[in-house]
């Protein structure tokens, strides 16, 4: 199939960026969308210009590592809850005009062309997204029994792959979705609730330092997450910050 | 010349580890801080490690080629990871775990190690759950267990299918918690390039900045690799399509001596290729055994469609072949018996190289909402790829390239040949002989990164405390540097016609038709003379952007594809040396009349470790004899 490629192409973070047209014929619907970018790569390298460069490691949507915005959606179109290496060219038709960017927020800069630095999301975790149990001092696992339905509902927040989708998809750029994530898991379980109330607060301080906007319930995010991580636990994670506060 | 001296503590099986740990040497606190270790890799084994060393107060520098540690591959182990917990009562035992994974590995595997491996488990599952990892649990609130190939009792914890996800990124939270405590400092996006060794012990790495092309130095007191699998080298594989065997195989050439190099497992339960632009095989979970059956028409190029197929005219050959087993083999015999029914004209699907795997029995028993609590993620995986709706179709399923056995070779330390340079996780050859059992990868690459290397390295250290930290400015930095630069130079510069994805491709062809499933002498020869042709079109006619100072992909895959093609020429000559068959290696020419794997104990009961000898010279094979004084060598058999 025949598509008109129009790919955000920036040399690296300083530069300016702009959108680069390439009318691409070689697209079949057998390709996910990464492997159709592949096939323009190679085209681009045999004719001697720059490759477009984005992120990918697992390709079965689990790692995280990739993200395009694709026609005005973080992970495309089409199909709910899927990541980018899972997005199947058979979502598009032939003659389409297709946008491809990276993630846009102030949060997670370019660093070139669909790349973007998500080291925020990180510095995040790093402000307090653990339990402090060192090795080897553990009790045996049965010690504690836990609740099924919570472990479930940990489980749930748990499998968030910190993609970064939903700060692209919401118009302040609020990471909201993501922290909560992490936040709800631990305070489901009993051996997070130690220091549920530190861990809340120093998340969401290190979050709003970040330059991550706020939430203003549009709900963008769930509906783009591709693990369909529920607002839930946003509504959780503000529960949690003020049962912190208040106490 | 170096010797192969395994290390193996004396004092009988059980009482090995303990007794190393009671008179391992330590170091004390005030010391440890002045210590700096590189751990190479973010896995459940490298982050494991990084974590555990911090802890203790060693000052740590972990890298990863990823933007961030929480995407390494181990995030895409699906099934469990085994623990010897026995919650179920149905016997299980430290011996237990040992004796089936020494039986699994097919006699191919250290006593010693295997059985620590074992024994550490549990305190892994204990850390994890401390963690907050969220296994699965049952509805008295305690952690529940499933069976997983090739055993038979149920040790398997799990995290629905995404087992890795959840204890990788419980590994990383412990991470993370000594990144903000100072002991660990992340360089994320670094390619380790070149091993450095000063006065023959393992000083530093140099790495490539992914994003700036920086080429950097960095020294520590010891080195330890976490660099995961190699299982990219058929191209096609369930592994990460930017895994790589760089880290290793440069270390190799610096001295550290490559084990096993042809053992590879080939998972039976992969997504089948659907096209030629396909760049990555996705696993479906190894756990759906357990209530799917496998089969295929009994009539040849049946076209039918599956539900059409009465029953009378499907042949479950796994149940047929294997009574006691049934569909529940282990993956060598799994693989091996699809591609016996597909190369013979049975397989399905428009290529001919599938087989189906069934849910309607298990649906019809358990009902769809078991079906769906147990594998529903798998299932939307599979409609998402393949179209198919497991609930209704069978899934289509074809072996494929999954898990690298082989590996640097390494003593009880987990140390490899060069002093001060270890090997952990999947890097290294150590626990899974000749074929791994499902779930036992999460547990030793968390075992070893967590509660082994603690305790090795600390005994390697002790006497290192004197050594004050070591200068990026002596000569030996230098010149691995230099040697980095001028390979990328030369990379740049052929300025041909074909990209490295295409060499690749056709490399991992010439290695999966030849030195895969099955292998034979002949076949062995004219891969080797493929390999060697197509090296020498790669170094004369790769195109590649020639920027080193920025992003550059394509520079990245073809350092990699440079590698797979040295360490390709090695697979086929440890293939081509093991003329038995055993775990995943399968000669054809030393097979049973019913077509099952020969062993041949008498002369391979041995681990092949390879000494590199010099730029197209050729290896030097090193025996290491395998001794079984805990479990008596048998014939694998699962009838
Ligand atoms: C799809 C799939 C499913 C699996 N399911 C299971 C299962 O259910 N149970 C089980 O027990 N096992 C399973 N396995 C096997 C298991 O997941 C792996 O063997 C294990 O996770 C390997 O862990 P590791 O820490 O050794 O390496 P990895 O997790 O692969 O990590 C490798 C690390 O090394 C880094 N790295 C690599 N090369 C370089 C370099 N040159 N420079 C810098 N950094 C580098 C990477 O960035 C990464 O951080 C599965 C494997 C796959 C592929
Ligand atoms: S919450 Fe969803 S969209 Fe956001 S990082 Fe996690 S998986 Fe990605
Ligand atoms: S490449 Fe890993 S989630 Fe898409």
């Amino acid at each position: 199939m025949k598509l008109t490629l129009k790919i955000w192409r920036q040399k690296n973070a300083d530069a300016k960026g702009k959108f680069i047209t390439y009318d691409f014929d070689a697209a079949s619907p057998d390709m996910s969308f990464l492997e159709m970018l592949d096939a323009l790569n190679t085209k681009l390298i045999k004719e001697r210009t720059d490759p477009v460069a984005f992120d990918h490691d697992c390709r079965e949507g689990i790692c995280g590592s990739c993200g395009i915005y694709i026609n005005g959606h973080p992970h495309g179109p089409g199909k709910k809850a899927i990541t980018t290496c899972h997005l199947s060219m058979r979502e598009f038709k032939d003659g389409d005009t297709v946008y491809v960017e990276p993630w846009r927020a102030k949060a997670f800069p370019v660093v070139k062309d669909l790349i973007v630095d998500r080291t925020a999301f990180d510095k995040i975790q790093i402000a307090g997204g653990f339990i402090s149990t060192n090795v080897g001092s553990a009790p045996d696992s049965h010690a504690i029994p836990v609740e099924k339905s919570k472990a479930d509902e940990a489980f749930d927040s748990a499998i968030c792959i910190g993609c970064g989708a939903c700060v692209a998809a919401c118009k302040n750029a609020s990471a909201m979705l993501f922290v909560s994530a992490k936040i709800s898991q631990f305070a489901l379980l009993p051996q997070g609730r130690i220091e549920a109330k530190e861990r809340v607060q120093t998340m969401v301080k290190k979050m709003d330092e970040l330059g991550f906007g706020n939430c203003s319930n549009t709900g963008a995010c769930e509906a783009e997450c591709p693990k369909e991580i529920s607002l839930v636990n946003i509504a959780r994670m503000n529960r949690e910050f003020y049962w912190a506060k208040i106490q | 010349m170096i010797k192969l001296d395994a290390n193996i503590p004396e004092g009988p099986l059980a009482e090995k580890w303990t007794r190393y740990k009671a008179s391992a040497k330590l170091v004390n606190p005030a010391n440890k801080k002045k210590l700096d270790i590189i751990v190479v890799g973010t896995g459940l084994a490298g982050a494991g490690a990084a974590s555990a060393l911090g802890e203790l107060g060693y000052q740590v520098k972990n890298f990863c080629y990823q933007d961030t540690p929480r995407r390494a591959h181990s995030v895409a182990a699906q099934g469990g990871i085994n623990a010897t917990k026995n919650y179920k009562n149905d016997g299980d035992s430290i011996y237990r775990l040992f004796y089936d994974m020494i039986k699994g590995g097919d006699y191919r595997s250290r006593e010693a190690n295997v059985y620590r491996a074992a024994e550490v488990s549990n305190d892994v599952i204990d850390h994890f759950t401390a963690m907050g990892v969220p296994f699965a649990r049952d509805y008295g609130g305690n952690l529940d267990n499933r069976s997983f190939g090739g055993v038979q009792v149920s040790r398997t914890f799990y995290a629905k299918g995404q087992t890795g996800q959840q204890c990788l990124l419980g590994t990383y939270s412990s991470l993370i918690r000594q990144i903000s405590k100072g002991t660990v400092t992340m360089y994320p996006r670094r390619e380790m390039l070149e091993l450095v060794i000063i006065d023959g012990k393992a000083r530093g790495i140099i790495t490539r900045n992914l994003i700036t092309g920086e080429i950097e130095r960095h020294s520590a007191h010891a080195v330890v690799l976490a660099t995961g699998g190699y299982g990219t080298i058929y191209y096609l594989s369930t592994l990460a399509v930017n895994s790589n065997p760089s880290a290793v195989w440069k270390a190799h050439k610096k001295g550290a001596f490559f084990a096993n190099t042809s053992f590879i497992q080939i998972h039976p339960t992969s997504i089948p290729q659907l096209n030629e632009y396909q760049s990555k095989l996705t696993l479906m979970s190894e756990s759906l055994r357990n209530d799917g059956r496998i089969w295929v028409p009994r009539k040849k190029n049946d076209k039918r469609v599956a539900n059409e197929i009465p029953e009378e005219e499907r042949d479950y050959y796994l149940e047929r072949r294997y009574p006691a087993f049934g569909n529940l083999v282990p993956r060598d015999v799994a693989s091996r018996a699809a591609k016996e029914r597909c190369d013979a004209g049975y397989g399905v699907g428009e290529t001919g190289l599938a087989v189906y795997l069934d849910f309607r029995d298990a649906i019809k028993k358990q009902g769809k909402k078991d079906i769906e609590a147990k594998y529903g993620n798998l299932f939307e995986l599979c409609e998402i790829i393949t179209g198919i709706n497991p609930y209704i179709d069978p899934m289509r399923i074809y072996p494929a390239g999954h898990y690298t056995m082989g590996g640097l070779w390494v003593d009880y330390n987990l140390m490899t040949t060069i002093p001060g340079l270890f090997s952990i996780g999947e890097s290294n050859f150590s626990d899974h002989g000749a074929n791994r059992l499902g779930a036992s990868s999460l547990m030793q690459a968390s075992g070893d990164g967590y509660f082994i290397i603690p305790y090795t390295i600390s005994n390697y250290l002790a006497d290192d405390i004197k050594t004050p930290s070591i200068s990026t400015d002596k000569q030996e930095f230098e010149d691995a540097e230099k040697l980095v630069k001028e390979r990328l130079e030369k990379l740049v510069s052929i300025n041909g016609t074909q990209t490295a994805t295409s060499f690749h491709k056709r490399l991992g062809e010439i290695m999966w038709n030849y030195c895969g499933m099955s292998r034979n002498e002949d076949g062995l020869k004219k891969a080797k003379q493929m390999l060697e042709e197509l090296k020498k079109e790669f170094w004369t006619d790769l195109i590649i952007p020639s920027d080193l100072n920025s992003v550059n992909q394509e520079v990245e895959k073809a350092g990699r594809v440079a590698d797979y093609f040295e360490i390709a020429d090695l697979m086929v000559n440890d293939a081509l040396n093991r003329t038995e068959s055993c775990g995943a290696h399968f000669r054809e020419e030393s097979q049973t009349p019913e077509g099952e794997a020969l062993r041949d104990d008498k002369n391979f009961s041995y681990v092949a470790a390879w000494e590199y000898t010099g730029e197209s010279k050729p290896h030097k094979l090193h025996k290491e004899e395998l001794k079984f004084e805990n479990v008596e060598v048998q014939v694998r058999s699962y009838k």
